[in-house]
């Protein structure tokens, strides 16, 4: 996969997949120290440990449309040729959940890519799942909780397009200004 | 900390402009954008974002989209599923975002099977 967004959507559909009404997406730049950590944690029923064993093993898979499992296999993939590791911790009926980290500076690190087309993506694809997106760039944040959208706005339809549309442009700019906020950041 | 506030929402409330019913009336047409591993290695992200483009555009009440998961025919990914009220679920293949703008304005709103990109009826 050409963008880390696309490997968020994927192990994130591997989240609701898993039974999860809630999931959790962290995503933490830091242009200093060099890193990039992605986080993506669910609410669904977990895995016991015989199958953690073999969790990278892209022919051990529960699916039955195929018999390879590639999403987790790829991003460990992705994670490994720039210095990063992939860490699952899962418990049966708690969740899961799966921490990548990037050199950020590696030559082969993927782009993050258009991750507000992803969040907004997952929104309008899953209409019963909750989404809990935060994202740190050089230690500043942007958050989103669609379970506040959905208290606190009532009347505005998340399934709606038309906001999908406009929830994708803000979020593309708020994080373009926390991209540019860091006066201090010398590359 | 920045946060997606009340306010951004209010904005983007007034940017829809027109009243923004909730959409629980009963669906005509269900589109299905299938998002495994393979789907969106091939696309599938985009193919979904465009056809949010022209939903926004056609502001119809009674269309659904979803994501699903793979449906084993990785070869032929991004795949869609239309099914819609008086017909048999049609699958297209190998589909990108103009193709989605086309099967969509024609397929959807017109009822008009684009064959040429169809994989199948189910």
């Amino acid at each position: 996969m050409r963008e880390l967004s696309l490997h968020i959507l994927d192990v994130v559909e591997n989240g609701i997949t898993a039974g999860g009404n809630c999931i959790w997406i962290e995503i933490d730049e830091d242009r200093k120290t060099d890193h990039l950590k992605i986080v993506i944690r669910d609410n669904g029923h977990g895995m016991p440990l015989e199958k953690m064993k073999n969790i990278n093993d892209p022919f051990i898979t529960s699916r039955t449309t195929r018999r390879v499992g590639l999403g987790l296999s790829l991003l460990a993939a992705a994670a490994e040729r720039c210095d990063g590791t992939v860490r699952v911790d899962s418990q049966p009926g708690k969740g899961t959940e799966v921490a990548a980290t990037f050199r950020y500076g590696h030559i082969d690190r993927a782009p993050l890519g258009d991750i507000a087309a992803t969040v907004t993506t997952l929104i309008i694809g899953n209409p019963g799942i909750d989404f809990v997106y935060s994202h740190r760039i050089d230690g500043k944040d942007f958050s989103l909780d669609t379970r506040e959208i959905r208290s606190e706005m009532p009347d505005l339809s998340l399934s709606d397009p038309v906001v999908i549309h406009h929830l994708t442009e803000t979020i593309r700019s708020a994080l373009k200004t926390l991209m540019l906020d860091e006066g201090n950041f010398e590359p | 900390m920045a946060k997606l506030t009340i306010d951004d929402l209010k904005k983007i409330k007034e940017k829809t402009a027109k009243e923004t019913s909730l959409r629980d009336g009963p669906a005509s047409i269900k589109i299905t954008v299938h998002m495994g591993t393979c789907g969106i290695a091939a696309g599938a992200r985009d193919v979904m974002s465009a056809l949010m483009e022209e939903m926004a555009e056609a502001d119809r009440q009674d269309i659904r989209v979803v994501a699903s998961g793979c449906m084993g025919m990785c070869s032929s990914e991004p795949n869609v599923t239309i099914e819609s009220e008086n017909s048999e679920p049609i699958v297209y293949q190998l589909m990108d975002s103009n193709k989605m703008r086309q099967v969509f304005k024609r397929h959807v709103l017109l009822g008009e099977v684009q064959s040429d990109f169809a994989l199948a009826k189910m």
